[in-house]
């Protein structure tokens, strides 16, 4: 046993956040306290069993846990090679993995005595959890989001709106998610005494990566337990996408020191050789963001660049500094997919399963139709199907060149 | 060891008994040569310690005015190196006034510490004022600067109690940058009594020079903070200065340059009739 903890990906971050020379704490003087004690607070939540209790009731009275592991037979016949299983994320309350996260945070926020909540959102889906456990637990909700986004992501917009929030357009920088965390950072450091900030992925200062990773972890959790009873035995490999790096890490750590390969898939836009897409790892550097040290995508100088993908929920030029500690010590393979490969996936997947992927997590399938053919039929996959694809459709129709 | 520009500033400060001013531009801000004309004539018009902003991408300690100067500067080519050699030229021809950078860490990081802080101290760059780096992580850089004689002005703010201060000034040096609100540059006018015993406070704990910044627009308002602070910083307010005298395309029209100057004339007027 100890033997295998020296030997451990898991172990981290350390006592100041890092994992290997990632993560940290960048912030802005006025917030360290708060930080500080949003470190303490969750320190004694997660030893609590009355939160654990409270965490895992919400999760499966109120979002529905857990969800199916559910073997794609369709999509593995096509394929021809591995067994494919899709962890069902997008049957979710909300309808992806962001609303696991909130909860344990809104729980966190109402333990500090905090009174109002924020949040940054790209694609809607996290602004959309946060609303939803906002109106759960009668707390006001703002929520900071690229005028880019709204404009691309509508429904979601006035989901939102439905659910109480107040959605505050960002229309600094690129308009998209980073402009978003740069606003609800001003939101925050002005609003200091009252508000807890719900940060949407596994990023940001310590110790909101570990908690957003460990809150996620029930996706894991679940999947182990589930491909036990199911084939007697763990995966060969798992699959799931990247932007801040949330469903991936939530899959991925409960695995990381067991024998199986994982595979982590960024969005590559127009393709890593260009200067529009969103690839962190394969595309950028370690720099320093957001309240941590990560891989960004940034020029000569430092400045951050803007990241593209068809999916606003991966464009983000920056990455969880977890997936940047285990892409250098080589744990999990970073591959690229790019905008047209995502939405080749996205037909593919609704076609032969019934079942519309978001764009996110439209990525993964793809990087499963490339491996998957090479794998013997033996081999068993487990694909992180992060969240539903109904809020895409405008943004799909519109590459497809269809009106609706 | 000579002692610093920075110390001596204070030491003058108080034979003089009055307040200094600390004015903030952007470096590049809205063009290289305007930014090095205004830079150059900040001493005569009043400024007693000049804070050169390091334009960043993403500025999210700072209000719409610095994050606007930020992006002109940006779209101007402007770069570290290029803010670092603008320092150079200045100190050409002044070699007492206090010249402190304050920004964002990456730029930096990316730079190269060592070299940041080599090219830094080279130039005459007296002290630095990096935004997001909190004393928990002073092995980046305030450490490191200590060994190039390059000041590490840390920041207090109204969520700072007594045993956090004791933690920031370990490894702060130079002057402790007070900032008066919980919030982002260009924001509100500060209320002067809880200011007043914040400072009150901390002067138990540390003799350190103290300046306050942060919603100080107008000379009157410096001179309120000039009564009892070691120095008032302007920033957003010469900022809006320069914005207001930008033509289309963001060109600095005909009177720029003696717009700001007058302005900091004024606020210097206000801190030093303070007392």
């Amino acid at each position: 046993m100890k033997e295998k903890q020296v030997n451990s990906y898991r172990t981290g971050p350390d006592e100041d956040g890092h994992f290997g020379i990632f993560g940290g704490r960048y912030v802005a003087e006025t917030l360290m306290p708060l930080i500080l004690e949003v470190e303490k607070t969750y320190k004694q939540a997660k030893n609590d069993p009355a939160f654990k209790q409270e965490f895992h009731e919400l999760l499966k009275e109120y979002v529905g846990r857990p969800n199916p592991l559910y073997f794609a037979k369709r999509m593995t016949e096509h394929l021809g090679g591995a067994k494919i299983y899709f962890k069902r994320e997008e049957l979710n309350h909300t309808g992806a993995h962001k609303i696991n996260n909130c909860i344990g945070q809104i729980l966190l926020a109402r333990r500090m005595g905090k009174t109002r909540i924020i949040a940054e959102t790209g694609a809607g889906q996290h602004g959309v959890a946060t609303a939803t456990v906002c109106a759960l637990f009668g707390m006001p909700c703002v929520v900071y989001m690229g005028a880019k986004d709204m404009e691309r992501q509508k429904p979601n917009v006035f989901r939102m709106k439905l659910l109480g929030a107040e959605v505050i357009p960002v229309t600094s920088g690129s308009e998209s998610l980073k402009d978003s965390m740069n606003e609800a950072l001003r939101d925050w450091v002005t609003n200091v005494n009252d508000t807890f900030y719900i940060i949407g992925t596994a990023a940001g200062p310590h110790p909101y990566p570990e908690l957003v990773r460990d809150f996620q972890s029930v996706i894991g959790n679940e999947a182990r337990t589930q491909i036990l009873e199911k084939e007697g035995r763990l995966p060969d490999s798992l699959v799931a996408c990247v932007g801040g790096g949330s469903n991936a890490i939530g899959l991925f750590h409960p695995f990381l020191d067991d024998e199986v390969d994982i595979y982590a898939v960024e969005a590559a836009g127009h393709g890593v050789d260009t200067d529009k897409h969103a690839a962190s790892l394969s595309g950028g550097a370690p720099g320093v963001l957001h309240g941590n040290r990560t891989y960004l995508l940034m020029d000569d100088d430092g400045q951050i660049l803007e990241a593209h993908s068809i999916s606003a929920g991966l464009d983000y030029p920056g990455i969880g500094p977890e997936h940047s500690f285990l892409n250098d010590v080589g744990r999990v393979n970073y591959v690229p997919i790019d905008d047209n490969e995502a939405l080749e996936a996205f037909q593919l997947c609704t076609r032969l399963e019934g079942i519309i992927p978001a764009l996110e997590s439209a990525h993964a399938i793809a990087y499963v139709m490339k491996l998957a053919p090479t794998l013997p039929k033996d081999h068993i996959m487990i694909m992180g199907l992060s969240g539903r694809g109904d809020k895409d459709i405008f943004t799909v129709a519109k590459a497809l060149g269809e009106e609706i | 060891m000579p002692i610093s520009r920075i110390e001596q500033r204070f030491r003058n400060l108080k034979e003089d008994n009055r307040a200094g001013l600390i004015t903030f531009i952007t470096a590049g801000d809205p063009d290289q040569e305007t930014s090095l004309n205004i830079l150059k004539g900040l001493p005569c018009a009043g400024a007693d310690i000049i804070e050169l902003g390091m334009p960043f991408s993403d500025p999210m300690a700072d209000g719409p005015a610095i994050q606007e100067a930020s992006i002109r500067a940006l779209k101007n080519k402007m770069t570290l190196s290029k803010t670092l050699e603008m320092v150079g030229k200045f100190r050409e021809n002044d070699k007492e006034t206090p010249i402190i950078l304050m920004g964002y860490y990456n730029p930096i990081y990316i730079y190269g510490v060592d070299k940041f802080l080599g090219d830094a101290n080279r130039v005459g760059v007296d002290g630095l004022i990096i935004v997001d780096l909190p004393p928990e992580e002073d092995s980046e850089l305030a450490i490191p600067a200590k060994h190039a004689d390059i000041a590490m002005i840390h920041l207090a703010t109204p969520t700072t109690d007594k045993n956090r201060l004791e933690r920031i000034l370990e490894n702060g040096s130079g002057f402790l940058y007070y900032v008066t609100i919980a919030g982002i540059t260009g924001s509100a006018k500060p209320d002067l009594s809880p200011v007043k015993g914040a400072l009150a406070g901390f002067r138990e704990i540390s003799t350190i020079p103290m300046a306050i910044g942060f919603g100080i627009k107008s000379p009157e308002d410096a001179a309120r903070f000039a009564e009892f602070a070691d120095a008032v910083v302007v920033g957003s307010a010469i900022v809006d200065v320069i914005k207001n005298n930008l033509e289309q395309e963001n060109l600095a029209n005909s009177v720029l340059e003696s717009r700001v100057l007058s302005f900091v004339g004024e606020l210097a007027q206000g801190v030093r009739n303070a007392r």
